[in-house]
């Protein structure tokens, strides 16, 4: 579909957010009493942040939620039965308000969701999902999504893309098919674009990431991980609060006769994380860990699935409790 | 609420309680029915863990006993129990779990009047109490929520 | 902080240690951890408000306990812990080097583990004063309030467990929820879930922690899970009166008694 672009007062977005919230589940950035940014579903438009840098987590759990139930068992005596999930049942969600990063982060969560088997979880909850983005106007220290290939107001991953005027009101690019659908819910809301600069946030670019790319590739045995990761706890705060971590653990939960399989975010960062049972672990320890990190990301991404398996958030490093910053190691890195 | 009948399930030592509740039996003493007692080596084993599983399969209440100070089979699993029920207690208070629903005792093998006393009194209270509906809430919430984005 | 910078940088120079453990500057306004191992760049380390991560726990991690000799900047919670880590025969007393720090950031001559006892003997064990006042402003609500208010903080929870591993006491090498035979707490996260996780990481800790905050301020999403086990610090010193960390041969408190133990509760 070809891009059109549109203008939107700021009191139209209130209309159209009003709008969606009334029809369907509305995940939106709301300022927490202690000041944490969260998204949640259809707070007050009143409520919605358009001024947040961040949120702490990241939206991931729309498509990737932190606990997903697999399937659903009895045991009799002699037979089990399974009942499966009524994917029909997983609804439209809307995204609003998600900055280009982020947003960018659901191709790369797919392409590993994709890669060899479709996960039919995954998929659905990525098709019933609308992204409303909203470019940067604010950035800090830890943004770096020019250093992954992206911008402040890049439009992947978003159907509309909405970016803030000098005026206060709002550049509408209508970038699909699902963007045109929410258009069309009340398209006089959508004016012609009248001329007026859109205010972009500056991050200055950090690394160059296919020079990084280039570099893991004989990396491997570096002394670099272990100087880098002593401090590391192994918390695994890192995985869980970056949209494009998509390890998972899966578990049977029983009680009496009848029980439940789901699936739960995992983290490279724990000790337990590729333990096989008989004892042996094939990281078995932090360096080793967050040498996965990097490298998953950087190196084996792009050669399997042709993605960068970062976004430049910064969320793992602002949330990280010891200070491990990931772009100031991919600097290093690229001059290894 | 006429018609609630308390669940109180009993974490009880072996040596003591459990030979006192057995006493209560043999003695023909009559008490009320809503107890279920689990028996244990010992109150050193156990678990405060286990006291918060009660609650979460359905209990309203909960009694853990065990042998007199000075009187453990095991000489001093009861002194460790004491503090960790001290702490365990001032913890719940902290966390708003209601610690009314817990009735803590040392009944001897030979006091089987004083474990059906123990019972009674529980069940009662509990009885005033109700069930303990905002335990089986949080429990019953927290099934919904993983299922939330479905 | 040219004393401190001094001291490492002899002590790594004649090989008393092999490593100082400290903290250094990082790209953003964020101090972190820092391991020394080559006299030429203790010149990083410095020593000021924002070093605020408790150090201790990287006395019992493997790679760091690699390095050799350890050397470790420390304030009074660090201090504290070491005690602790010792008392719990986790480290050896004359392993380590301490490189105390005053309360206003001065270096400290703490010779041995008698010198850092008395140390700490002297100073004020309580919790801070800034989590007493959240403490008081909980105490002071009914319990179904604070049960709500646990309830809506520990659903944020993610189950990351960085809270644990900020801990320089729980150094468990398998914690009870990697344990799965019984399942004590579930894999998942989920509001009630996440409480009895929060309920048995606190009764682990009770008598055992020393009030550094660390665990909360771990937290990514900003759960003041440590105002659980501070609470525990309070009540173990109104019943037991000890504080924990003071002395290299104090036992933790849940894994001894006393036969006259009041309690007021037990019919
Ligand atoms: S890098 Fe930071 S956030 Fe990630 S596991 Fe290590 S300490 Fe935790
Ligand atoms: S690795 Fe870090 S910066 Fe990159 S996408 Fe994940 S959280 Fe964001
Ligand atoms: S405050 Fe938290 S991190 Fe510090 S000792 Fe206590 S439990 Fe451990
Ligand atoms: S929570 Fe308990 S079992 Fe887990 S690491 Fe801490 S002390 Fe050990
Ligand atoms: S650090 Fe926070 S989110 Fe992670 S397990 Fe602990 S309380 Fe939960
Ligand atoms: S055997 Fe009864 S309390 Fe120890």
């Amino acid at each position: 579909m070809e891009t059109t672009r549109k203008s939107i007062r700021k009191q139209s977005l209130e209309k159209l957010y009003n709008l969606l919230s009334a029809s369907r589940k509305v995940y939106a950035p709301v300022i927490a009493p202690d000041k944490q940014v969260e998204y949640k579903y259809n707070p007050d438009f009143a409520e919605v942040t358009f001024e947040h840098i961040r949120s702490t987590l990241s939206v991931k759990n729309v498509v990737f939620p932190k606990v997903e139930n697999l399937f659903f068992y009895s045991n009799a005596k002699t037979e089990s039965t399974i009942t499966d999930i009524d994917l029909n049942k997983i609804p439209e969600i809307v995204l609003w308000g998600t900055h280009p990063c982020d947003n960018a982060a659901f191709d790369i969560l797919r392409s590993i969701f994709s890669w060899d088997i479709n996960d039919e979880f995954f998929s659905k909850r990525f098709e019933k999902l609308v992204v409303i983005g909203l470019s940067c106007h604010l950035s800090d220290e830890y943004c770096f999504c020019t250093s992954v290939g992206l911008t402040p107001n890049s439009a992947k991953g978003s159907d509309i893309l909405l970016s803030r005027l000098q005026n206060g009101d709002y550049q509408a690019e209508i970038l699909t098919e699902k963007g045109n659908g929410i258009v069309t819910l009340s398209p006089e809301l959508f004016e012609p674009i009248s001329g007026e600069e859109v205010t972009v946030t500056e991050v200055k670019q950090k690394f160059n990431h296919e020079q990084v790319t280039v570099k893991l590739a004989s990396a491997f045995e570096n002394r670099f991980w272990i100087e880098n990761s002593l401090r590391c706890i192994g918390c695994g705060a890192c995985a869980y609060v970056c949209p494009t971590c998509a390890c998972f653990d899966i578990q049977d939960e029983t009680k009496g006769k009848n029980g439940k399989r789901y699936r739960s975010w995992d983290s490279c960062g724990f000790g337990l994380f590729t333990l096989h049972t008989s004892g042996h672990n094939p990281r078995q320890v932090q360096s080793q860990r967050w040498r996965q990190r990097i490298m998953h990301k950087f190196s084996y991404m792009p050669e399997r699935n042709e993605s960068l398996g970062c976004v430049g958030c910064g969320r793992c490093s602002s949330g990280c409790p010891v200070d491990m910053n990931i772009a100031e190691q991919l600097e290093a890195l690229q001059n290894i | 609420m006429s018609d609630f009948e308390p669940k109180v399930v009993a974490f009880v030592c072996n040596w003591c309680t459990y030979a006192g509740a057995d006493l209560t039996g043999t003695s023909r003493i009559k008490y009320a029915s809503n107890v279920r007692i689990i028996r244990f080596p010992c109150t050193g084993r156990i678990d405060f863990m286990l006291l918060l599983k009660a609650f979460a399969n359905g209990a309203d209440g909960i009694i853990v006993s065990g042998c007199h100070p000075n009187d453990c089979h095991y000489t001093s699993g009861n002194f460790h129990a004491k503090r960790r029920w001290i702490m365990f207690k001032e913890l719940m208070d902290f966390m708003g779990i209601d610690m009314n629903r817990i009735t803590f005792s040392w009944v001897s093998a030979a006091e089987g009047a004083k474990w059906a006393d123990v019972v009674n009194t529980t069940v009662t209270r509990i009885r005033e109490l109700g069930p303990y509906v905002s335990y089986k809430e949080l429990v019953n919430k927290s099934v919904e929520e993983e299922v939330k984005n479905e | 902080m040219n004393s401190l910078i001094t001291r490492a940088k002899e002590l790594l120079e004649n090989k008393s240690v092999q490593v100082v453990i400290g903290y250094e500057a990082g790209p953003t306004s964020v101090a972190r951890p820092a391991f020394i191992t080559d006299p030429a760049k203790a010149g990083t380390l410095i020593y000021d408000e924002r070093c605020v991560q408790n150090l201790a726990v990287y006395l019992t991690k493997p790679e760091v306990k690699h390095l050799g000799k350890m050397a470790i900047v420390a304030t009074l919670p660090v201090m504290r812990s070491i005690m602790m880590l010792i008392s719990e025969q986790q480290i050896f007393a004359d392993s380590i080097v301490v490189l105390g720090i005053s309360a206003d950031g001065s270096l400290l001559d703490i010779a041995d583990v008698k010198v850092m006892q008395g140390y700490i003997e002297k100073s004020d064990l309580g919790n801070p004063e800034k989590y007493k006042e959240l403490l008081a402003e909980l105490n002071k609500l009914s319990p179904e309030e604070r049960f709500a208010f646990w309830q809506k903080e520990l659903s944020k929870c993610i189950k990351c467990y960085a809270c644990r591993q900020a801990c320089p006491m729980c150094y468990c090498t398998r914690c009870t929820v990697e344990v799965n035979q019984p399942q004590w707490i579930p894999v998942q996260s989920n509001t009630h879930g996440n409480m009895e996780w929060h309920i048995l990481r606190a009764m682990h800790l009770a008598g055992r922690c020393i009030s550094c905050g660390e665990c909360g301020r771990a937290c990514p999403v900003g759960i003041p899970c440590h105002l659980l086990t501070m609470h525990l610090v309070d009540q173990v010193h109104n019943y037991f009166n000890v504080y924990a960390g003071t002395s290299e041969k104090m036992s933790s408190v849940l894994s001894t008694f006393e036969p006259n133990d009041k309690e007021s509760f037990i019919i």
